[in-house]
């Protein structure tokens, strides 16, 4: 095992602040992504049952 | 094999709706597990590195997303010319569906850059070649979903968004040779198709099962996003009706 504690593990040897922010954010964008990719997708079925409003698309 | 079954036809919106729905799933479950296994070997297999200590580890994170946002790019330049040069429908909206995901990883490689650049180089940001280059790329990404955007017209809006994405893709070689042509901060590339990999053989599997992560991801984020636009445009359409009226139920 590479670190002997889990405090350890999240000092990443003094380089937390970089590492953890790098990680941070890229998992908080590939988690919003798909919401919105998923929210876009029900809400074009939704419309779909609508008459086309006049002039759209 | 089915002899229906030819190139073309998953360029029906309706056939391409119904594979990526039954793709899906699996695809979120290669990334999430694909994910997990990388970053387990990642920080917890992988060595310390000799010179950068533990900062190196956003190498997992940063590698695979510059390589995918490059290749994204690639991908939505060819399926917007595929879908100005033969007027096929679904190729434009995949080249649609894929500018937001390449703009995301984009950021994310310029993101993770920064915070590795800062501990390991001593600053967040250089004008160097490779750096300026890549910041194109996000420029180049938001350009085009502004014109989509901004054009109201569908298909000229198509049209104006394939000519960008076209001169564009100049840009991915530039980018990539960009660490040999001229003198920068960045480092050579690790990974060559030349030459063994410079780098620890558990440090390479981590980011080899990254960016494949990276890929299902990508893969299916953008089939959700093509859904949407599909059911958008062709919601005067008997496949599109049937579908909705089953939500409806």
């Amino acid at each position: 095992m590479m670190w002997s504690s889990a405090s350890e593990f999240f000092a990443m040897g003094g380089y937390a602040l970089y590492v953890w922010s790098a990680y941070a954010v890229c998992l908080a964008l590939m988690l919003i992504e798909p919401v919105l990719a998923r929210s876009h997708r029900r809400q074009a079925l939704r419309d779909a049952g609508r008459p086309a409003p006049q002039g759209d698309l | 094999m089915n002899p229906s079954l030819r190139w073309s036809t998953f360029a029906a919106p309706s056939r391409f709706f119904r594979l990526a729905d039954v793709l899906n799933p699996w695809l979120w479950g290669v990334a999430i597990v694909l994910a997990v296994a990388g970053l387990y070997i990642g920080f917890f297999v992988a060595p310390v590195d000799a010179t950068q200590g533990n900062s190196y580890r956003i190498i997992f994170i940063h590698v695979p997303a510059a390589w995918i946002s490059m290749v994204i790019y690639l991908a939505m330049a060819f399926w917007a010319a595929v879908g100005w040069m033969f007027n096929a429908r679904m190729a434009s909206m995949l080249a649609r569906a894929l500018a937001p995901t390449g703009a995301m990883f984009t950021f994310l490689a310029l993101w993770t850059g920064s915070f590795w650049g800062k501990p390991t180089w001593g600053t967040w940001w250089v004008w160097d070649a490779r750096l300026t280059s890549y910041l194109i790329l996000l420029f180049l990404y938001l350009g085009f979903i502004a014109l989509v955007t901004a054009i109201d017209d569908v298909v000229r809006g198509d049209k104006a968004a394939a000519v960008l994405a076209l001169v564009g893709a100049v840009n991915i070689p530039i980018i990539y040779f960009s660490v040999r042509w001229w003198n920068t901060l960045h480092q050579g590339a690790s990974i060559s198709l030349t030459k063994a990999p410079s780098m620890a053989q558990t440090m390479l599997l981590a980011m080899m099962l990254m960016t494949f992560a990276f890929w299902a991801y990508a893969f299916a984020v953008v089939f959700t996003r093509a859904q949407a636009l599909a059911l958008e445009r062709e919601r005067d359409t008997d496949w599109v009706r049937a579908l909705a009226g089953k939500e409806l139920q």
